[in-house]
């Protein structure tokens, strides 16, 4: 079965201004990920790996070339395509885990479906199975200071697989987490991209993290060192 | 916006302390307003209320050459009662009375005053002038509490009066003080002193002659004869309105300071909360929203806080103003030397228009307040807000 591509980047440069100068984030990058990859951006800090994502995830615009989203051209999009290509399409999962404080667990799942307009009794369902993958029933009601890194963390992904995107991408997810929680998190991702055919790309340099990947894309300086795939018995990427 | 509404809702209970704070003082605005705002409306119907049970009943037939603002006019503001008036008098629907310039001589002392005559069994007005209704040598005399004070006489007391008749000829006699009243209008008490109506035409040979006839229904004032001028209400109290807009545009300048403290405490919110809330603003623009949407999302939030602010103050406001309402409002210092139609006790009327209007006029506010911090958030750059960097 011919693979889907789902995002295209070709020759995409990005430039920010540094005082008077310029400083080249991206320099040149050709990249195309597939439908149910479970990828990542690897590097070290400087490398490009979040300009990249916030890119790809329509929360930057290139400075030149072609970034294609689902379909979407990022760079020509007005901020109200933007924001509805997010809204529909694009879980994030942010290593400080952005969760709204004053929101119960429920209620932060629960938001991207409030701004689908999803009918109460549906969004209800979709939040509890959204709690259900990630284990965190009990804690529906708790509010976010009063749950640990790895729950929070949890929450941020039931967050972004609620609605259950095309893509999810995940800036340093496990960052602020110890050993067992960000196992325990990628192994909750990983299951989810199986499950659900979810594409997941990953901006990291955690070890932990890396040894889950399906995909590895090493960036340095803002281009690509190196695109390794985990290839199957049979030839084909996985 | 009911999403952005469910949401601010939630921030505002969520933010705890902060928002009450901001409720509470914004509520105090509500209610000094409403309250202020009463006494003015109180004010004016006293006022109005007064003049018309005291002075000038449902409107007034002027005789040409009256001019209350020019005592020299008085001399010859006088004319024959309109035959049509007659069958009203019996009737108790009207009442003239003639104005004579006269000096006064209480204890040796010389005072400018104006006769004013009035049939003792009127019952027009609240002037007790049934005290007027004595048989004794001396020609009964009534006066304000006022006048009283000012030139210390007291009931009993026994004072000359000096008047010109219609020849110009001097004459004087003496008065008894019958009573003193009180009322809240000085124009009916200063320099004034009141006798029976048919001693005073007798006194100026200007029989069966007044200077102002008041009606008890202002449709009586319609056609006035030759020699007389109508003057309806309005025209006869447009000087309280005159006042109460004077006093109500210094009031204004209250609740101006009143509404600039409570906007200087949700405008520091405000900017307070787009400073600390980077974050946050960036994951709304990571989930769907747009920057102006987030911006709709933060005016809302602090406009609401007005919104919480009525039901506050509500709470306190209701029994506070309705106990107002009913006790009034004392004031410290004795108001009878203001020269004015004001009351000691002050009642504040409260209508809804006034406090929609209030209500409006906050949220506005609030509102406005509340966008124009809120408007740096179209120019953040959402990948560093989602990093909490400070733009």
């Amino acid at each position: 079965m011919k693979e889907e591509i789902i995002i295209r980047i070709s020759q995409l440069i990005k430039r920010f201004p540094v005082g008077k100068d310029e400083f080249t984030a991206l320099n040149g990058i050709d990249l195309e990920f597939y439908k149910a990859e479970f990828a990542g951006l690897i590097g070290p800090s400087g490398s490009g790996k979040t300009t990249l994502l916030n890119i790809i995830g329509s929360l930057d615009v290139p400075s030149k070339g072609l970034v294609e989203v689902l379909g979407y051209s990022i760079g020509h999009l007005s901020a109200k395509e933007a924001a509805q290509l997010r809204k529909e399409k694009i879980g994030f999962i942010f290593q400080s885990y952005n969760l709204l404080a004053v929101h119960t667990v429920y209620e932060n799942i629960e938001f991207p479906l409030l701004l689908l307009n999803i009918p109460s009794k549906e969004r209800h369902k979709m939040v509890m199975d959204a709690l259900e993958w990630v284990g965190l029933n009990d804690k529906m009601n708790s509010k976010p200071p009063q749950l640990s890194g790895g729950q929070s963390q949890r929450v941020a992904i039931a967050r972004a697989m609620v609605k259950r995107p095309s893509l999810v991408l995940a800036d340093e997810p496990t960052a602020n987490l110890d050993a067992a929680n960000s196992h325990h998190i990628i192994q909750t991702m990983q299951k989810l991209n199986q499950e659900l055919g979810t594409t997941f790309i990953f901006a990291t340099h955690d070890e932990k993290v890396i040894s889950y990947l399906r995909r590895k894309v090493y960036l340095l300086d803002g281009k690509v060192d190196k695109d390794d795939f985990v290839v199957d018995l049979n030839g084909t990427k996985s | 916006m009911k999403l952005a509404l469910k949401l601010a809702y939630r921030n505002l209970i969520g933010a705890g302390l902060r928002t009450w704070l901001n409720v509470i003082v914004l509520s105090f605005s509500f209610v000094i307003i409403i309250w202020l705002k009463g006494v003015l409306m109180g004010w004016d119907y006293q006022a109005k209320t007064d003049m018309k049970q005291w002075q000038i009943a449902e409107g007034q037939w002027w005789h040409e050459a009256y001019d209350p603002f020019d005592p020299l006019s008085i001399q010859d503001s006088h004319a024959e009662l309109p035959n049509t008036i007659t069958p009203l008098l019996e009737e108790g629907l009207t009442e003239p009375m003639l104005f004579v310039q006269a000096s006064i001589f209480p204890e040796g002392r010389m005072q400018s005053v104006i006769l004013k005559g009035i049939r003792p069994e009127q019952q027009l007005f609240r002037i007790p002038s049934i005290q007027l209704d004595t048989i004794s040598e001396e020609l009964p005399a009534l006066i304000g509490h006022m006048m009283a004070k000012s030139c210390r006489l007291k009931k009993g007391d026994i004072v000359t009066i000096r008047w010109r008749d219609a020849n110009g000829t001097f004459d004087a006699r003496d008065v008894v003080i019958a009573g003193v009243f009180a009322s809240n209008v000085p124009a009916i008490e200063n320099a004034q002193v009141y006798i029976p109506l048919a001693e005073l035409q007798k006194m100026t040979l200007l029989t069966n002659q007044a200077t102002i006839i008041s009606f008890s229904d202002e449709k009586l004032l319609k056609d006035p004869p030759t020699s007389w001028l109508s003057k309806d209400k309005a025209f006869l109290t447009k000087q309280v309105d005159e006042m109460i807009k004077t006093k109500s545009s210094g009031q204004t300048v209250m609740y101006i300071i009143l509404l600039f403290l409570a906007m200087l405490a949700i405008f520091d919110t405000q900017v307070l909360s787009i400073f600390r809330r980077q974050k946050e603003i960036g994951t709304y623009i990571a989930l769907g929203y747009t920057r102006r949407q987030v911006v709709g999302l933060f005016t809302i939030e602090g406009s609401m806080h007005a919104v919480f602010a009525a039901f506050v103050g509500a709470l306190y406001g209701v029994p506070f103003l309705s106990w107002q309402a009913k006790a009034g409002w004392t004031m410290p210092i004795d108001t009878s030397e203001f020269g004015m139609a004001i009351a000691q006790t002050l009642y504040p009327m409260y209508s809804l228009s006034l406090v929609f209007t209030t209500v409006f006029i906050v949220l506005l506010t609030t509102a406005i307040v509340s966008y124009l911090p809120s408007r740096k958030i179209a120019k953040m750059n959402p990948t560093e807000a989602l990093r909490g960097k400070l733009q």
